[in-house]
């Protein structure tokens, strides 16, 4: 017991001290917007996607309402499923950031999507991404293309 | 007291013929069902492939196929199966040349063969797109009973659509499926053997 207390201490530590090393982390009041990233988009492919996590360490929920990005004609916050084998995505519009909780965009779940590239995105690019927030305001982050199919920021090519 | 007999003989008799009938019937039965349960999954075939040439299932026979569905205008899941798929290619090393992943589109109003050319070349250049007419492939789809709608979405429309991918023999038939969640490795591990058959 003592020791699984001790351990996840330390593993708090370590995701802690991990997480401040990296670059890509915003602040916008109480919340956090870390590790902006997309995915290298295949040949014409006409849509993108941007993930990132977001963190609120407030005590009052906030909604994430707005996405703009120069990058596409269209900025659109999406969810999507499999379920049964099947896969489903649909526009949401809106994102709740609860008090004291991380929402995570990433793949297989909620996602920003890029509707209408002006360009194919290529790795190791970045872009700027504008989010706006019910009560925090405003921020805009860089968002850095990973490769086509990455799971995760920071993968490589 | 012989006609006693008789009759006992001719009710075991009887009842033996129901029963090798019966027990006939069902091993009959049983074959069907998993005849049909294999032929079920895939079938001849009619597309277009990336390079706008008109194919077959009969121009892919004598290959081990990867045989999946999804549309270039997708972000999320197509880029991570094509992905994984290209991953497992890599995994299996030479055995990867045995097998050919082809890729169709359920959105042949948008997905020209040059679009899905220049798609699955980022990928890996042995994975083939192919499409078709709206008719050749909900065929296609319904060969493979795979599930695909058009969703509108403002203006524009998403597609939903399954997610399996179909593993199936140089014959034709089908072999076993491999999910949309399954990692390279996990792919890679089930492939191996059956590509090492031949």
């Amino acid at each position: 017991m003592v020791l699984r207390v001790l351990l996840g201490g330390f593993l708090a530590l370590f995701i802690a001290v991990a997480n401040a090393g990296q670059p890509h982390q915003y602040k916008l009041g109480p919340l956090e917007i870390d590790s902006p990233w997309s995915r290298a988009t295949p040949g014409e492919a006409p849509n993108g996607v941007i993930y990132a996590t977001i963190r609120n360490s407030g005590t009052e929920p906030d909604r994430l309402t707005g996405v703009e990005s120069p990058a596409a004609e269209q900025t659109q916050i999406h969810d999507m499923e499999v379920q049964g084998d099947v896969s489903s995505m649909w526009l949401i519009g809106e994102l709740d950031v609860p008090a004291g909780q991380t929402v995570t965009l990433a793949p297989d779940h909620a996602h920003i999507m890029l509707v209408g590239l002006k360009k194919p995105l290529e790795v190791g690019q970045t872009f700027p991404l504008t989010l706006t927030f019910e009560k925090a305001g405003s921020v805009t982050v860089e968002v850095t293309v990973e490769p086509a199919g990455a799971m995760a920021p920071g993968e490589g090519s | 007291m012989k006609r006693g007999l008789l009759l006992g003989a001719m009710v075991v008799a009887a009842a033996i013929l129901v029963t090798s009938v019966a027990l006939l019937l069902l091993e009959w039965r049983a074959r069907e069902t998993h005849q049909t349960s294999v032929a079920a999954i895939g079938g001849p075939f009619s597309l277009t492939d990336q390079d706008g040439k008109k194919v077959t299932d009969a121009d892919y026979a004598g290959q081990w196929k990867l045989v999946f569905f999804g549309f270039t205008s997708c972000p999320e899941v197509c880029p991570t199966t094509l992905s994984r798929i290209s991953l497992t290619l890599k995994a299996l090393g030479p055995l990867g040349d045995k097998l050919h992943p082809l890729f169709i589109t359920i959105d042949p109003e948008r997905d020209t063969p040059e679009a899905l050319k220049s798609y699955t070349a980022a990928f890996d250049k042995r994975i083939t797109g192919l499409t078709g007419t709206p008719a050749e492939i909900e065929a296609v789809a319904k060969a493979y009973r795979a599930f695909y709608q058009k969703v509108p979405q403002g203006d524009d429309y998403t597609m939903d659509h399954s997610t399996l991918i179909y593993v199936m023999r140089p014959d034709g038939q089908f072999e076993t499926i491999l999910r949309y969640d399954d990692t390279p490795a996990e792919m890679a591990e089930k492939l191996k053997p059956l590509l090492e058959q031949g």
